[in-house]
């Protein structure tokens, strides 16, 4: 019989807040962490908003001395990955470390970093340019930072797969204890790229809303008037951990992981393939390793990024697994109320989805002001609803044509 | 104006506390920076960097290396600086 993988412990630093109860909380009283940018002078962009980490104190969770040396993604990521093991109550002590490994996902790294020291060198000359900032801008430090921090000797890497790659990430993790070569595993995403430069550029790629005159109700997904994506930043770190492993030490357990697909759609650089035939694959192919029928699922954690393609074709995905139970399904978007994390959304966005199984709720798509007659799925608009919730999906789809999901399930002995 | 050897030993007295995050008082001028203060090599090469900034003045991987000291980086700096 296959190994069985559960979650034990979560972490997160996001804009609707740091830690747990505050993130799930807020996702149930339809926080928005969406404002104004304050971390640079946003005066001559064309889009205006952002949903940044407000409350984060990098000092609760790594020593000072150790943080200068992490970018703000990296910071992240190790402060989420040390309240989810904090929060699943393991002793260290009584870990075989090199059966605990790290797997994260980050779409940009770094960036932080790499454009203060490209200030220096261009102010000041190659001279002058830190020894930290490679170390401090390569994308795989989260992972190997967090190894560090708490003695992780086992498998670790990065992956990147744009607003996909804590997707990507979770499920490689899971897949690794499932075949037996590790029985803990920290995953998840982390991200820092509200930065003058990455904000350009999206900018310049048109992907980002201009609502500038309302940017609380800038992300709102599948409503008629999306005008593209707000950016987020934060880390969502899970614990996950080999079933019979979890329960010798009476851990409590959030829900299990029990599927994974992950496909490409082979078409463009940065828009979905028409109707989501990449993300009709990956949801089939994570059904499928569940081993239920389409119509058992009961909750869809969407990618909804509140822009025009992903919307449409991801509901219209939705419908092409489904057929007639695509109505029955709960939907949301929580980056109505996060904004999007990008290589971090899957990392926050398993663990909505991981507290909607526990506590049978399911959190609201907010910002639900103008309905898309064409998008006539249920979003679960504006409020939470109360519902049991057995099997669960979360989707995210990154530039690259990269589709991800995850299905998660209520844990049953 | 030349520079004494009190006034460049509180500089790199301050950016060793900076860098290292340590003491002021936990410094003296026979201190290791890597022994005594718990720099590493990549510490080491941004103290020697920030002394360069300050100082305003190169110091060659060759001469760095023999840098290991506070008091070493203050008579370095005094002979550049004379």
């Amino acid at each position: 019989m296959s190994r069985r993988v559960v979650i034990t412990g979560m972490g997160v630093v996001s804009p609707i807040g740091t830690g747990l109860q505050k993130f799930w909380d807020g996702l149930l009283t339809g926080a928005n962490g969406v404002d104004f940018v304050t971390s640079f002078d946003i005066t001559n962009y064309s889009s205006k908003m952002a949903a940044e980490v407000k409350d984060f104190n990098c000092e609760e969770f790594i020593d000072k001395k150790d943080a200068k040396r992490m970018d703000r993604f990296t910071q992240f990521g190790v402060a989420a990955a040390k309240m989810a093991l904090k929060d699943s109550g393991i002793n260290l002590d009584s870990v075989d470390r090199d059966m605990l490994g790290v797997i994260l996902g980050s779409g940009i790294g770094g960036i932080q970093t790499l454009e203060a020291q490209y200030d220096v060198l261009k102010a000041k000359g190659p001279n002058r340019v830190s020894p930290l900032l490679v170390p401090m801008m390569i994308g795989n430090m989260a992972a190997g930072q967090i190894a560090i921090q708490v003695g992780a000797r086992g498998v670790n890497y990065t992956i990147v797969t744009a607003c996909a790659s804590a997707n990507h990430a979770i499920g490689e993790a899971f897949e690794t204890i499932k075949r037996g070569a590790q029985n803990i595993m920290l995953t998840g995403g982390a991200e820092a790229a509200i930065t003058p430069l990455t904000y350009a550029g999206f900018s310049s790629l048109r992907a980002f809303s201009q609502r500038n005159d309302d940017v609380k109700t800038a992300s709102r997904p599948f409503n008629k008037d999306r005008d593209g994506f707000v950016i987020g930043e934060g880390a969502g770190v899970i614990m996950i951990e080999e079933l019979e492993h979890a329960k010798a030490r009476g851990a409590k357990i959030y829900a299990e992981i029990v599927g994974y697909g992950a496909t490409c759609d082979a078409f463009h650089i940065t828009a979905p393939a028409e109707n989501g035939a990449g993300a009709i694959k990956s949801m089939q192919i994570s059904l499928k390793e569940a081993g239920i029928a389409p119509e058992a699922l009961d909750y869809i954690n969407a990618h909804g990024t509140s822009t025009d393609l992903n919307d449409k074709y991801e509901t219209a995905a939705i419908k092409a697994v489904f057929g007639e139970h695509a109505k029955k399904l709960s939907i949301s978007s929580t980056k109505s109320m996060t904004g999007h994390l990008l290589g971090a959304a899957a990392g926050i966005e398993a663990i909505a989805t991981a507290m909607a199984i526990k506590e049978n709720k399911v959190p609201p798509t907010i910002n639900y002001i103008n309905p898309d007659p064409e998008l006539d799925l249920d979003y679960t608009p504006n409020t939470p609803k109360d519902r049991v919730i057995n099997y669960a999906i979360s989707n995210s789809f990154g530039f690259g044509g990269h589709n991800a999901t995850i299905c998660l399930k209520k844990y049953n002995e | 104006m030349s520079l004494t050897y009190e006034s460049i030993y509180e500089k790199v007295v301050k950016i060793a506390v900076e860098e290292l995050d340590v003491e002021e008082s936990s410094i003296k001028k026979e201190s290791n920076f890597q022994d005594d203060l718990g720099a590493d090599s990549l510490a080491l090469v941004e103290i020697i960097m920030k002394i360069e900034e300050e100082f305003e003045i190169e110091i060659p991987d060759d001469q760095s290396e023999k840098i290991r000291t506070v008091d070493q980086a203050v008579q370095y700096i005094l002979e550049k600086k004379a």
